[in-house]
């Protein structure tokens, strides 16, 4: 459990205070814009246009979805490389988690030519009628692909954080993988699945780079919201600062209500 | 120990890059070069090069630096503070909206080039495309710049022209085709070229970086011609470069340039 510390002297602790608002000055400064000039601007006008809507719907359940495809694909992953250990397990943490800083146009490119109609799956998908590219699936791949390994990387480590003697206990009392996994493993680590969690949803709803090469840009099929700022730019500052002040509003109500439920949880350890 | 090690070979990566990137260490004279900006659409990426590096080359001393973008986007910046010399737009309507704009002096603009568009078609050709028809049929995946930028704009008044002689609900069905706004025409070519999209709409400039495309040409009275503008910004530091630069641009030895790119000229 953190503990807070009465402050007794101010002078000594300055050297954290300081620096500490000054870094919270800069990085909330341009949200705090963004919504004075986006509330300036009338954000009813914008949320009037058909197109903000498809956006900020498309947005919305393509997200939940990567969430979804991320929480079942990548818990296996992420328990494996927790709880055992194998050859070049290293190199295989460093792949999984290279989409991370990788920038999204790359990862776009990436896996337009993997899995593009030309790309090095492109024959075998189309064998079984399935084109990716230009489809709103591919907007969920992108997303995935770019959030997942946040909510791999937090799992995993909350899975390894649980102490061994844990599960030497359990094993002693006779649990089996599968009551160990969903029983004791699952609800330990569930403050950092949580927070992978959001994570992971943050970086699939604000997906821009990955999105736009390789699932394109059409209205009510692939352009999320990130999208339409990027094209209402264009055209003038206050469409895009409209679905911007939404994408926030949207992204405040989602953190805030995972933290309420992270702050339910059992810590972890 | 361990941490130590890290933040040594951490910072020792930092000093051996920056020592390789440093200009000032590349080039003694550097320091009395004047550097001026130009922006300009990425439609015009080779071309531009090619002008600035010509510009060096003739003005010793000059460094010119280009911001590639789309020319609404970039006017948008210029109302948002972005200082620089020249703007180079890709359309008419966008030197049009920054002379509104205050960002460019009237009559300080002038067409440098026009452009006119094009059908690419992939390396495969799968549906087999031929001629201009063929973009209503069913299932062609055809790419299009989004209506907000200059050439989504001339491909919708292209086909509001097509569609007035072919008739037969042709626009209807193209736009049923689109399989993506994008949001400029380098991004058309590309996704066109690896096969992604059966077919784009892009400038007939762009064809010229890359000859293995076969295009269908569309017949002048169905087409749109963009004028390619160019103007001093009015926020200059270097006046007289800017139009110096300009100048060159409208040259004979400019235009010689442009339409090696593949730009047709001003007229």
């Amino acid at each position: 459990m953190p503990y807070h510390t009465r402050i007794h002297q101010i002078r000594p602790l300055l050297g954290f205070f300081l620096p500490g608002a000054l870094t919270g000055i800069l990085l909330s400064a341009p949200l705090l814009v963004l919504l004075f000039r986006g509330a300036d601007a009338g954000l009813q006008g914008y949320l009037a246009d058909p197109s903000v809507l498809d956006a900020a719907r498309l947005s919305l359940w393509t997200s939940v979805i990567s969430l979804l495809v991320t929480l079942v694909l990548g818990t296996p992953l992420a328990y494996t490389l927790a709880r055992w250990s194998f050859r070049y397990k290293n190199w295989v943490e460093i792949f999984i988690d290279l989409p991370i800083v990788l920038p999204p146009l790359v990862a776009g490119i990436g896996l337009l030519l993997t899995f593009g109609r030309n790309g090095f799956f492109g024959a075998g998908l189309d064998s079984l009628g399935i084109h990716l590219p230009f489809t709103t699936a591919a907007v969920i791949f992108a997303q995935t692909f770019v959030s997942a390994p946040l909510y791999i990387r937090a799992a995993r480590l909350g899975f390894a954080n649980i102490p061994p003697e844990l599960i030497e206990a359990a094993y002693t009392d006779g649990a089996t993988e599968h009551v160990l996994f969903w029983r004791i493993m699952l609800p330990l680590a569930s403050r950092a699945m949580l927070n992978g969690m959001i994570l992971s949803w943050s970086r699939a709803f604000g997906e821009f780079g990955a999105t736009i090469i390789f699932a394109g840009n059409l209205q009510g099929f692939t352009q999320t919201m990130p999208l339409a700022i990027f094209q209402g730019f264009e055209v003038n500052l206050g469409t895009a600062l409209g679905i911007s002040l939404l994408l926030i509003l949207i992204s405040g109500v989602v953190l805030f209500a995972l933290r309420k439920v992270e702050g339910e949880t059992i810590p972890t350890g | 120990m361990k941490l130590n090690t890290v933040i040594s070979l951490l910072l020792i990566g930092v000093f051996v890059l920056s020592g390789c990137g440093s200009p000032a260490a590349a080039s003694p004279t550097a320091a009395a070069a004047i550097t001026m900006k130009i922006f300009a659409p990425s439609s015009l990426t080779d071309a531009a090069r090619e002008l600035a590096a010509n510009f060096e080359a003739s003005h010793p001393g000059v460094k010119v630096a280009i911001e590639f973008g789309h020319s609404p986007t970039q006017r948008l910046q210029f109302t948002e503070g972005a200082t620089g010399d020249v703007f180079m737009t890709a359309s008419q309507k966008d030197m049009t909206d920054a002379i509104a704009d205050k960002s460019v002096a009237e009559g300080a603009a002038r067409v440098f080039a026009s452009n006119k568009l094009v059908i690419i078609l992939s390396p495969k050709n799968a549906p087999n495309l031929g001629k201009l028809e063929d973009l209503s049929s069913a299932g062609v995946k055809l790419l299009v710049g989004n209506t907000d930028i200059p050439v989504g704009m001339m491909t919708m008044q292209a086909l509001d022209k097509m569609d007035k002689q072919i008739g037969a609900g042709f626009k209807q069905q193209v736009i049923a085709n689109i399989v993506s706004n994008e949001a400029g025409v380098k991004p058309i070519v590309s996704k066109t070229k690896l096969d992604e999209a059966d077919a784009g709409i892009v400038y007939i400039s762009d064809t010229i970086s890359a000859p293995d495309l076969k295009t269908i040409s569309i017949p002048d009275e169905l087409n749109m011609v963009s004028k390619l503008n160019i103007a001093p910004l009015a926020n200059s530091t270097h006046a007289d470069l800017a139009a110096a630069f300009c100048d060159y641009v409208v040259s004979a030895e400019g235009q010689a340039v442009l339409q090696k790119w593949g730009f047709l000229p001003a007229k």
